[in-house]
C-alpha cells in the first residue's frame, strides 16, 4: 500500500515537471515566432511604394495642392469647409516639422523648414489599422501590398481610425453627399458611418492608369512603382537619394518615402531654381 | 351546444368580414400593374447572362461582383451566355446599358417594395433619357 503510494507520488510529480516543461517551452517558441514574423518587407511578388521628392516640392508652391485636388476630385472625397470634425482627407498636408514630429529637427534646411508636405496612407507593411477591424473590411492585399478598403463592410466602429499612427483615415459623420458639388459617376462616394483613405488609386491601377497625385506631377516629383523590382524608378530614387518615412520607430514599415536631400543635388533639372531655394528664397 | 345558431352564424359574419378585402379584389378589384422595365435604347440586345437567369438572379451576380473586385481585385467576367468578358461593374456596365435607374431598377424595386442600397455610394448615369 505505502509502496504503490510512494510510486504514485513520484509518477505525479513527474508528470506535473514535465506538463510546466512543455508548456513553457511552447509559449517562448510562440513568442520568438511573433517578434521574427515582422518589419520585414514582403519578398514576393509586387510591394507598391511611392517616393515624394520634397526638394521638387519646395520649387512648386501650388503642387501639392494640385494634388490634393486630383485625388479628392476623382474620388468624391467631400469637403464641409472649416469644420475639423468633419473633415474628411485621402491626401492632405502638414509642414514638414509637424509631419515628422518623431524626429528632431534643429536649425534645419530652409527649403525644408515650415513647408507643406504631402501625406496619404502609408500603406504600411505591418499596418495596425488592419488588425483592429473586427469585420475584414480594411485589409492588406498579398499581390501588391495595398492597404485596401471595403466600403461595403466597414461598420463605422473607427478602431482603424484610432490605430492608424498617421492620421490617414477619415470618418463620415454627415452624409459625404452633402459636401460634394460634382460627382465623379465613376467612383462611389461612401455613406455616413463609414470610415475612408487613400487606396493608392488601386481602381485606376487595374486600368493601367497612374494613381491620381502621381499623373499631376509631370517631372517625377511623385514616384510611384514596385519596391521588389530592384530596376524600378522607386528602388533608383531610394538607392540614389537620402530618404525618410513618417514614425518609422513604430515598425509599422510605411511605404511612402520622402526624399530630403539637399536640393542643389537637383542642378540637372532646373538649375536656377535650384539656387534660390538652396539659400531659402522665394519657392513659388 | 347551447345558442349554436347565433354562434355559427357569427363566426360566418365574422369570417365574412375578416376576409372581405380578399373577396372584394377578387370580384371588383382591378389587379395592380406589373411593372413594364424599360429595355436598353443603345441598341445593346443580350445582358451578361440570360434574361430570366438575370430577372431572379441579378443581386446575388452583383454580390459575386462586388466580393470579385473589391476583395480579390478581379474585375473580368466572363458570360456563361456568349463567352463575352465584362467589366464587373455596376455604374460602368450594367448602368451603360441600363441607364435610367427610376425606370430600370425603381420600377420593380418600389413594385415590391424592396430597398437595396446599392445609390447610397454608387452614383446613377447622370442626363439618363
Amino acid at each position: 500500500m505505502d509502496g504503490s503510494r510512494r510510486e504514485f507520488l513520484k509518477l505525479a510529480g513527474l508528470t506535473a515537471i514535465g506538463a510546466t516543461g512543455a508548456s513553457s517551452v511552447r509559449a517562448s517558441g510562440g513568442a520568438s515566432s511573433a517578434t521574427g514574423g515582422h518589419a520585414e518587407a514582403s519578398s514576393d511578388g509586387v510591394r507598391l511604394a511611392m517616393v515624394v521628392d520634397l526638394r521638387k516640392f519646395s520649387r512648386d508652391g501650388s503642387l501639392a495642392e494640385r494634388c490634393i485636388e486630383a485625388c479628392h476630385r476623382a474620388h468624391n472625397v467631400p469637403d464641409f469647409g472649416d469644420d475639423p470634425k468633419n473633415e474628411v482627407k485621402w491626401i492632405w498636408t502638414e509642414d514638414f516639422e509637424t509631419a515628422f514630429h518623431s524626429q528632431e529637427f534643429h536649425f534645419i534646411r530652409e527649403d525644408l523648414k515650415g513647408k507643406p508636405t504631402l501625406l496619404l496612407c502609408n500603406h504600411c507593411d505591418n499596418p495596425p489599422c488592419t488588425r483592429v477591424c473586427p469585420t475584414q473590411a480594411t485589409w492588406k492585399r498579398d499581390a501588391d501590398g495595398i492597404v485596401m478598403m471595403d466600403w461595403h463592410r466597414c461598420i463605422g466602429c473607427r478602431y482603424c481610425v484610432v490605430a492608424c499612427p498617421y492620421g490617414s483615415r477619415s470618418f463620415n459623420w454627415k452624409n459625404p453627399r452633402l459636401g460634394l458639388e460634382d460627382i465623379d459617376i465613376n467612383f462611389p462616394t461612401r455613406m455616413r458611418g463609414v470610415v475612408e483613405k487613400c487606396t493608392f488609386c488601386e481602381e485606376r491601377l487595374a486600368r493601367g492608369q497612374q494613381p491620381a497625385c502621381v499623373e499631376v506631377c509631370s517631372n517625377d516629383e511623385i514616384v510611384f512603382g514596385d519596391l521588389n523590382d530592384p530596376g524600378s524608378k522607386v528602388r533608383q530614387l531610394l538607392a540614389e537619394r537620402m530618404a525618410i518615412r513618417r514614425k518609422s520607430g513604430l515598425g509599422t514599415q510605411p511605404e511612402v518615402y520622402y526624399v530630403i536631400d539637399d536640393p542643389r543635388t537637383l542642378q540637372e533639372f532646373a538649375p536656377a531654381a535650384v539656387v534660390d531655394g538652396a539659400e531659402g528664397g522665394d519657392h513659388a | 351546444m347551447y345558442d349554436a345558431g347565433k354562434i355559427i352564424v357569427g363566426l360566418l359574419v365574422f369570417v365574412a368580414l375578416a376576409t372581405s378585402p380578399l373577396w372584394f379584389n377578387a370580384l371588383f378589384g382591378e389587379s395592380p400593374a406589373a411593372p413594364e422595365l424599360k429595355l436598353p435604347t443603345n441598341g445593346s440586345t443580350e445582358c451578361v447572362e440570360a434574361r430570366d437567369f438575370m430577372v431572379a438572379n441579378h443581386m446575388d451576380l452583383l454580390n459575386q461582383w462586388r466580393d470579385a473586385v473589391v476583395r480579390t481585385g478581379t474585375r473580368d467576367y466572363v458570360s456563361t451566355l456568349n463567352n463575352k468578358t465584362y467589366d464587373m461593374s455596376l455604374s460602368r456596365t450594367c448602368m451603360d446599358c441600363h441607364s435610367n435607374k427610376t425606370e430600370f431598377c425603381d420600377a420593380c424595386h418600389t413594385y415590391l417594395a424592396v430597398s437595396p442600397y446599392c445609390w447610397d455610394c454608387h452614383v446613377e448615369p447622370k442626363g439618363a433619357d
